[in-house]
């Protein structure tokens, strides 16, 4: 390989003579299933994944629908969806009115969906897939066949998840947490096939971690030292190692309440249980705490699963499109590989109301105040790196722009919530939800939005339409804060989630004279939310229909429109099986733009040194 | 472009692909069964006074089966040291070795599991509780015989380390004097909850363990003769999970018989 190296050209002309030791399957075709369907190549599995994550983020978004209008409208069928809801669901959906059962079916199936089968999988699997390898120059993935086994894992634990919704009783109603007893003791067999999805999930997400990190320790091409990976690189290979390590737990959890369910064990249940009155008969001695602390050991790291590549495409693209270097780059990477480590000691903070104990609480109070730290950090470097660029602005920017205040909210918001004092008002109200969802929708989703629109010249040659594109970030942008930041005020004024009526029997319409209840403007908000969630959904049509619009008819570009630095944009588009002609060579850091005296703005990783000692020394250009 | 270092070691990192993997794997793996011991340490330690079961197992049994997975251990590393040295002759002989222990282990592993389900207690009307192994149960008859003792509180049947040697007998109970009757099942209570579930995810581990060695002792040998180095490196590290395996038996056995 490294004989190779040598001849590479210092141009970004890709036409060039066939290299020995390329890969044979580059010249044959591999035909349509081993091409498409069961292929191991990294970046169709990563457009697998992404098209599967997309859908089901989409399905996701209808359950949320159904529920707003439920919380709206209680007890009221849905209007147009009602009489296929119950065509489909039957009972559950009775006239097309969405019973609370139900209600509580999607609000859990919505959450599971958005965060497992939808972000986590777009965010780390599909550009993971796609981006890091080319981006470190590797050929593939070290293990391309786990790989392939990854996504086969992760698309039955979808399934697996779906046909839950068919059974008698319907899928899961315990949250997408499932505390026991609770999620033990509601009649469906819903609860069972959610922990076999999500045993099937966990395992994907298992062999794509160890995929991840074994192809960044060993596939990094000749020159790419561990400060010359891009930043997104990084964040990625700190999401694997985190879904490395506390997955297992939540596995370890889910076997138990499998086996509390199918074997009648009592590890979460507790000396004399009664479910509906009577006693449920288990031998008990078991401990609820004890599910919410496996749970929650993997349930935080995990929204660092869901930040943490959303903020490395952030970097990447805020480089590209600043034309300028990351402002410290180092900072970022230890920052980033602080919340890794720290991520694993504040989930407690999810539990302050369980009674576990003021010192334990305080334990937590103190390591969450201290993880905020390299948050912010990160953000302050990507905030700061704007300063004094003149700034490109395009759709992907745009969706990066909003990322920063998006998610700048919602981590502040969350400062009060690590507070056990305040918490203790607020856990379990729609505060909470607005919270995350802050950092999670118009954060994350925002990012990979913008992720998608940078990358998909790479992988079809084309440009996604920009006058679309901008209208789709407007609309998602306004409607997105309309939809989520009334939910703090609601939560403020005591408002809880999970109530299928929206809180409608603690409102002062239903019960007047009772005190703190929930005054007509609070509720009124759910009809607004209803109506900006639809106008969000509306505003995601643009969207879809230029994805696919443009695939065939966008504007045609070549190899690097964007004109960046990193290895993917100086491989031929879209990359080949093998992904690059020759094999790379890297000569400097990822963020070479603007350099003083180079004569383009840009300098990407592999043009070799102007000093290179074989190089007879040129006069600079001067400009 | 072939993917780089499938089989010789990347200089800088000093490793080869599949076995950085392998380590990853197993440090997974070291969550998970961390999480079922975290689960037994908060169970134990949260446990009414005087309620946690002791000398429930077959400690003989046990202290075999240990044996068994650390003379297998041996063999496992004996067949990559015979690879490595290019004696394939040996490797076969060593790996059945292997794969004969392990599925003693398994023998072993059902000859417990069955003594444990099969040992009832049953409630009497008449106050007492019947502890023992089942001997006939046929629906046709309105008795049952078992082969235990009677106790008069059920204290008496939580700790058994010093009744090691209590009499039994085999005796009749009528059906008719049967208050409630429930098996040694992971159902009975948190300790064998734990027991089934810790040792039958090690049985499975086990079971698969020998499932990926039986590969390549069968099928899988084949490559020896195409690329030798990259067969050795799928027993070193087939192997290096076996040796996983046997070290999470080496928790179990104190945790579970001993203590
Ligand atoms: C950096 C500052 C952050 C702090 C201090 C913080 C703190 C908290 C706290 C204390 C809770 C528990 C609230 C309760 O249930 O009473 C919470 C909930 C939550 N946070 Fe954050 N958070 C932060 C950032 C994030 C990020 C970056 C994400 C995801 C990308 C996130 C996602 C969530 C989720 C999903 C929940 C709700 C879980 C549930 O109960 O269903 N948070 N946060
Ligand atoms: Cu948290």
């Amino acid at each position: 390989m490294d004989a190779a190296t040598e001849q590479f050209p210092p141009s970004h002309g890709h036409e060039a003579h066939e290299p020995h030791g390329s890969h044979k399957a580059a010249h044959h075709d591999p035909g349509f299933w081993r091409g498409y369907i069961f292929s191991s190549d990294h970046k169709v599995i990563g457009i697998q994944y992404g098209m599967t994550a997309l859908l089901f983020l989409l399905f996701g978004f209808f359950l949320m629908i159904l529920m707003r209008w439920q919380i709206a409208h209680p007890g009221e069928p849905v209007p147009f969806l009602g009489p296929l809801l119950e065509k489909i669901l039957g009972q559950p959906a009775a006239g097309g009115v969405i019973s609370p059962e139900l209600y509580n079916s999607f609000g859990a199936m919505h959450g599971t969906i958005m965060v497992f089968l939808g972000i986590v999988p777009l965010a780390f699997a599909a550009f993971g897939n796609y981006v890091v390898p080319l981006m470190i120059g590797a050929p593939d993935m070290a293990f391309p066949r786990v790989n392939m086994a990854s996504y086969q894992a992760y698309f039955l634990g979808g399934v697996v998840m779906l046909v839950s919704f068919f059974i008698p009783g319907g899928a899961a109603q315990a949250g997408w947490t499932s505390y026991s007893p609770l999620a033990t003791s509601i009649p469906t067999h819903g609860q069972l096939f959610w922990i076999i999805g999500m045993v099937l999930l966990i395992t994907s997400s298992l062999l794509g971690a160890v995929n991840f990190i074994a192809t960044i320790i060993q596939l990094r091409a000749p020159g790419m030292t561990w400060m010359r990976l891009p930043f997104f690189v990084w964040a990625q290979l700190v999401t694997a190692f985190i879904l490395l390590l506390a997955f297992p737990p939540l596995e370890a959890a889910a076997i138990m309440q499998m086996m509390d369910n199918v074997a009648h064990t009592s590890f979460f249940l507790p000396t004399g249980l009664a479910v509906g009155g009577k006693l449920a008969g288990v031998s008990g001695g078991g401990s609820p705490l004890l599910w919410q602390h496996l749970f929650w050991f993997l349930g935080h790291p995990e929204v660092y699963v869901l930040i943490l590549p959303a903020m490395g495409i952030v970097c990447e693209i805020l480089a590209t499109n600043t034309r300028k270097p990351i402002w410290g780059y180092k900072s970022l990477v230890y920052s980033v590989l602080a919340i890794g480590f720290l991520s694993f000691i504040v989930w407690a903070h999810h539990m302050y109301l369980t009674g576990m104990g003021t010192e334990i609480s305080a334990f937590f109070q103190a390591t969450t105040m201290i993880i905020s730290i390299p948050s912010v950090i990160i953000l302050t470097c990507l905030l700061i790196s704007l300063w004094g660029a003149s700034i490109r602005i395009n759709t992907p920017m745009l969706f990066s722009l909003a990322f920063l205040p998006m998610f700048g909210i919602g981590g502040l918001t969350g400062l009060p919530l690590g507070f056990n004092a305040s918490d203790v008002y607020l856990h379990d109200t729609y505060y909470v939800i607005a919270h995350f969802h802050y950092v999670v929708a118009p954060g994350t989703l925002f990012a990979l939005f913008a992720g998608i629109y940078h990358w998909f010249p790479k992988i079809t040659g084309r440009k996604m339409n920009e006058f679309w594109g901008r209208a789709h970030f407007w609309g998602s942008f306004i409607f997105m804060n309309l939809v989520f930041m009334p939910m703090f005020e609601q939560g403020i004024k005591g408002m809880l989630r999970r109530m299928a009526n929206g809180g409608a029997n603690y409102s002062a319409a239903v019960v007047p004279g009772a005190i703190d209840t929930l005054p007509g403007s609070i509720m009124q908000l759910h009809t607004w939310i209803l109506w900006a969630a639809v106008a969000l959904g509306i505003a995601q049509i643009p969207f879809i229909v230029n994805f696919f619009w443009s695939i065939r008819h966008g504007e045609k570009v070549g190899d690097n429109p964007w004109q960046a630095t990193t290895l993917e944009w100086q491989a031929p588009t879209p990359p080949p099986h093998g992904n690059f002609a020759v094999p790379p060579r890297i000569y400097r850091g990822p963020y070479e733009y603007s350099v003083p005296g180079h004569d383009s703005d840009f300098t990407p990783q592999n043009e070799p040194e102007i000093a290179a000692p074989a190089m007879p020394k040129a006069p600079i250009p001067v400009h | 472009m072939e993917i780089p270092y499938t089989v010789e070691v990347r200089p800088d990192t000093g490793i080869y692909n599949a076995k950085l993997g392998i380590w990853l794997f197993l440090a997974s793996e070291v969550m998970l069964f961390g999480g079922l011991f975290s689960a037994y340490v908060l169970l134990r330690v949260g446990a009414e006074p005087g309620t946690w079961p002791h000398g429930w197992q077959n400690v003989a049994l046990g202290t075999t089966n240990t044996i068994v997975l650390a003379l297998s251990a041996i063999t496992t590393l004996l067949a990559w040291v015979s690879c490595k040295v290019g004696q394939f002759g040996r490797f076969k002989f060593f790996h059945a070795c292997t794969l004969l222990l392990a599925a003693t282990f398994l023998c072993i592993k059902v000859v417990e599991y069955h003594e444990h389900l099969n040992n009832y207690e049953i409630y009497l009307t008449n106050g007492q509780i019947a502890d023992g192994q089942m001997v006939e149960n046929d629906p046709k008859h309105d008795y049952l015989i078992i082969t235990g003792r009677e106790v008069t509180d059920e204290s008496a049947l939580i700790d058994l380390r010093s009744q090691k040697y209590a009499r039994e007998t085999t005796f009749q109970i009528p059906r008719s004097e049967i208050k409630v009757m429930q098996n040694y099942g992971p159902w009975h209570n948190d300790y064998l909850a734990l027991y089934f579930t810790l040792t039958g995810l090690h049985a499975l581990h086990i079971l698969a363990g020998s499932i990926v060695i039986g590969y390549l002792w069968g099928p899988g040998r084949k490559l020896w003769k195409t690329d030798p180095a990259r067969f050795t490196n799928r027993v070193e590290v087939s192997g290096l999970f076996w040796h996983f395996v046997d070290l999470i038996w080496i928790f179990l056995f104190p945790v579970l018989y001993l203590t």
